[in-house]
């Protein structure tokens, strides 16, 4: 049977791995292609990397990050950030990304999820959700609302809408980030991430609020999450993935245990 | 030299990397002479059925492929690689290239296990449980995962083809192996050192089981 996912999440700006709290006051905290390495080694599943600078003149530096990073780990790993057009996709898988993850793109323009799948598979195109708890409305009826442009940005769009709408589509996997459990390292957000997972047919990967292990294995039952998202709890060496995995191991949660 | 058949499938340079990594040289060709000059041939795949056939065709690669398997030399599939081997994909209602006989079929829709729904695509990490040994997965042990990514998989008509089962919902073929044919539903490019040792495996193959 199909193990769970466990993913560190890179975030890197100006080709140097940074973390921040809810998106904001970001620290350099190292060289991401030797901490994707290390997660490598530790037993990461797959590796998301998300260009935070995502601006025009800054994207090269990104794509010569991903090249580094596709010559020397043999897992699938996406690259996210700034993502808006057919030609944004293509250079980073070119570079050797498996998957190109859209967010506020897709919000704007949600015709990109489809050209995605059209010309590079379904498989290779992640959405990326930020979302936000807010009460419940007539036109936000499951009570969590989509935001964009890091958190900022109120898009007036139903969260569980969003999610089905972009299986239509064509997203092939979304990532289920709240922006309230971000960088929080109290825990997922498990009531939105089983209402995604379950009204979707498509696998969601858990993001925001990671701590400790038992949050992913709550996430990873109680949430119904396919994969889960980890950042602080690593890149502060505070746990090793390896660690995570032989904690997840014996919750009986399955997980790959030799890489 | 190993060669990579270039059909502007997604994954050529993903393979070709991890070739590299393990020393090996690479030519990632569409040109049938210089298919011809390699000493194994590895056919990956990443995107639809019948856009692949398509491109096959019109490079004559089809027919090609079906020599290529008289003169004894390995030949890998990968994926979207391994489903077009077989005689018809219901992916686009497609006529594959058919070395093996039987289909590839789309997963039942509601599988289910104890966890709920079963999600497509099978994305992710998997076990294989082998029917027997093999020198391609010399080496490799049980408690081993691969990546997997699909919506389809293969059902070959004869059951001596199926060298590997894994469970998704269902049993499926992951693996087919006949004479200098092998063919992996999962990618080993995507699978780490078991992965790797996989495509080193097939390096030193001789092409026989």
């Amino acid at each position: 049977m199909i193990s769970k996912r466990i993913i560190p999440c890179l975030d890197v700006r100006n080709g140097r791995l940074t973390k921040g709290i809810k998106f904001e006051g970001n620290v350099d905290i190292g060289d991401p292609v030797e901490a994707a390495r290390e997660y490598y080694e530790q037993g990461a599943d797959e590796i998301v990397f998300y260009d935070i600078t995502a601006s025009a003149d800054r994207r090269d530096i990104m794509i010569d990050v991903v090249k580094r990073v596709a010559q020397i780990i043999f897992i699938p790993f996406s690259v996210g950030g700034g993502i808006r057009n057919l030609e944004d996709m293509h250079k980073v898988i070119l570079a050797g990304a498996e998957k190109v993850s859209v967010n506020s793109a897709a919000v704007t323009s949600p015709e990109i999820i489809a050209q995605g799948a059209q010309a590079f598979g379904r498989q290779c195109i992640v959405l990326g959700m930020d979302v936000k708890k807010v009460n419940i409305s007539e036109k936000i009826p499951s009570g969590y609302e989509i935001v964009i442009h890091g958190g900022r940005k109120y898009t007036g769009i139903d969260a569980l809408w969003w999610a089905k709408e972009a299986e239509k589509l064509g997203a092939g996997e979304i990532c289920l980030n709240s922006i309230d459990a971000d960088g929080t390292q109290n825990g997922y957000e498990l009531n939105l991430t089983a209402m995604i997972s379950t009204n979707v047919h498509i696998p969601v990967i858990a993001s925001g609020g990671a701590g400790k292990p038992e949050h992913l294995a709550e996430v990873l039952t109680t949430g119904k999450a396919d994969a889960a998202l980890i950042a602080s709890m690593v890149h502060y060496r505070t746990y090793t993935i390896t660690e995570i995995k032989q904690y997840l191991q014996g919750r009986q949660i399955k997980s790959r245990m030799l890489w | 030299m190993i060669a990579i058949i270039d059909y502007k499938a997604g994954n050529i340079t993903s393979v070709a990397r991890a070739l590299q990594s393990i020393g090996e040289s690479v030519v990632i060709t569409d040109n049938i002479k210089e298919l011809n000059d390699a000493d194994r041939v590895i056919f990956p795949g990443v995107g639809a059925a019948g856009e692949a056939m398509n491109y096959l065709r019109s490079k004559k690669l089809d027919t090609w492929m079906k020599e290529w398997i008289k003169t004894g030399r390995p030949l890998m599939g990968i994926c979207l690689g391994t489903q077009i081997i077989l005689e018809y994909s219901e992916e686009n209602d497609t006529k594959c290239i058919g070395l093996i006989k039987g289909a590839t079929k789309h997963f039942p829709d509601n599988m289910n296990d104890k966890g709920g729904r079963l999600k497509i695509p099978h994305m992710g990490w998997n076990n294989l449980k082998l029917k027997r040994q093999h020198p391609v997965f010399a080496n490799i042990p049980e408690e081993a995962e691969f990546y997997f990514v699909h919506s389809y998989y293969p059902t070959p008509s004869d059951d001596s083809v199926i060298l590997g089962l894994t469970d998704y919902g269902i049993s499926f073929c992951s693996v087919l192996a006949s004479n200098n044919l092998v063919a992996m539903q999962f990618h080993p490019e995507k699978s780490g050192r078991p992965g790797l040792q996989i495509l080193k495996n097939f390096c030193n193959w001789r092409g026989n089981d």
